[in-house]
This record gives structure tokens, sequence and C-alpha cells, in this order.
């Protein structure tokens, strides 16, 4: 089987985070991921899209969020980018911390690590690239680390 | 779907029927106004009944915790009725649900006001 590979460049709006999620869902299950698989993968890419439109671009009209997906023989790809000031990985607080259980926000970074196999955060100056992986079923074996 | 919220009153307490998504945007604000016109009103044994509520992303979680939060900040109480798998699934590895009070019965989750 060979990579298919769409993307898409969308605009700093709401719209762009249903319509991120909607797209995720259907191509997950394009992909043969199952209901519980499919309802993850659009959760973590919606997180990601709200990521990206609210924190990355802070919803200015002038600057755009790309989407794209990617499918191989062994795996769905996601990666989505925004054209913000770069995301500072070393503040992203640990949300199950006690001190931040009862905090109103920033759980979306720690969602999509729980949802998807690979996370990988690439922040620049000229905004944030935040890649996702989830494996297809019986491809699982690289989620484990080193033995 | 977009959210819909409606309220009625059993024995003192007020019990907020939801349903739809609780997410960004309209979802999250129907609850956060629901919630804080209860609490201006005076009203503040409420429990949400999550029932219909057949998605939340990390905004509605963090509008979950804001009106347990807020309600508490003002003397109420705000406890959480029928989770749907999804919610308490979510719940749980955000390691919200031992801070929520969470009532699977209403007759019961309305007697456990104080």
């Amino acid at each position: 089987m060979s990579s298919t590979r769409v993307s898409y460049t969308l605009d700093s709006t709401l719209e762009t985070v249903n319509n991120a999620e909607e797209t995720a869902g259907r191509m997950a299950a394009e992909a043969g991921f199952d209901d519980e698989e499919v309802m993850k993968i659009s959760m973590a890419v919606r997180e990601a899209a709200v990521n990206a439109v609210l924190h990355g671009n802070a919803y200015d009209p002038n600057k755009k969020v790309q989407l794209a997906f990617e499918r191989t023989p062994s795996d769905l790809v996601i990666v989505i980018r925004d054209q913000g000031k770069g995301l500072d990985v070393g503040k992203i607080p640990d949300p199950l911390a006690p001190e931040n259980l009862l905090k109103t926000s920033g759980r979306g970074i720690f969602l999509i690590r729980s949802f998807m196999d690979v996370v990988e955060i690439h922040p620049s100056h000229t905004g944030t690239e935040l890649k996702m992986i989830k494996h297809v079923r019986g491809n699982a074996d690289s989620k484990e680390g080193p033995q | 779907m977009t959210m819909k919220s409606s309220t009625r009153q059993v024995d003192g307490v007020t019990i907020v029927d939801l349903s739809g998504r609780i997410t960004l945007g309209e979802g999250s604000i129907v609850l956060r106004d629901t919630v804080r016109d209860l609490l201006s009103k005076g009203q503040k044994k409420i429990l949400l009944n999550l029932a219909d509520v057949n998605y939340i992303d990390s905004s509605g979680i963090g509008e979950l915790v804001s009106a347990f939060t807020t309600a508490k900040n003002q003397g109420g109480e705000l406890k959480l009725l029928h989770l749907t798998k999804k919610v308490h699934d979510l719940l749980q590895i955000t390691k919200l649900y031992t801070v929520f009070d969470v009532k699977d019965d209403e007759a019961s989750a309305v007697k456990a006001f104080a």
C-alpha cells in the first residue's frame, strides 16, 4: 500500500476547529480505526486545532492553520501548524499535578498525548508544528519504550 | 449539535439537564451562563445532568471545573449526574473524577445535598 497525503490551509476560526475534528474523524474511519479510536483521534486533532487557532494564531485573520493527513501502510500521521510565536514546551504545566487539578485550562496537550501513539512538538519563532501519529492496528509495538 | 440546557427544581435542588456538546465556543458559554445565572438568583444547590452530553473537549472540562469552583466559592454545591462513558473516561484520565461529586441516581443525588 502506498502513502496518501491530503493537506488543508484553514482560517483561524472556531469553524476550522470543528472542520478539523470532522475531517480527522472521517480520515480515521477510512483508515480502519474502530469507533473509540476514531473518537480519540478526532478529539486529539480538535485539541491541536484549538491550540493553533486560539493560542497560536490568536484568531488573527491574517494567520493560517495548515492541517495535513498522511496515511502510510502502518500509520495515520497528522500534522498541524500555526503561525504564532511558538509554543514554549517547557512551560506546559502538568494538569495532573495537585496544584493544577482545578485549573480551567491546560489539558489540551495532555489529552493529545493520551490519545495518540506519538506526539512531537516543534516550536519556532514562526509558529508551532504539532505532529501526531496513530499506529494502524497491528503496528502498535513502537508505542512501548525500549526494553 | 450545539448544547441545550433546561432547569427544573426538585426538593430545593436545581437540576440542569444538558444535551449536546460542551466544547469551546457556544457549548461552554451556555454552561457558564446557566450556572452563573442560577448562582446570582441564589440557587446554590446545582445538579448537572450530563446524560445527554455526548461530547466534551478540554474547554468543556475547564468549564465544568469553573462551574464547580464558582459554586463552591459562593457557598454553593455542584454535583454531576449520569455521566456518559466518554465523559466518565475523560474525567478519569484527567484525575477529575474524584474531585467532582459524581452521582448515577437522581433521587439519591438530590438527597445528597446538604
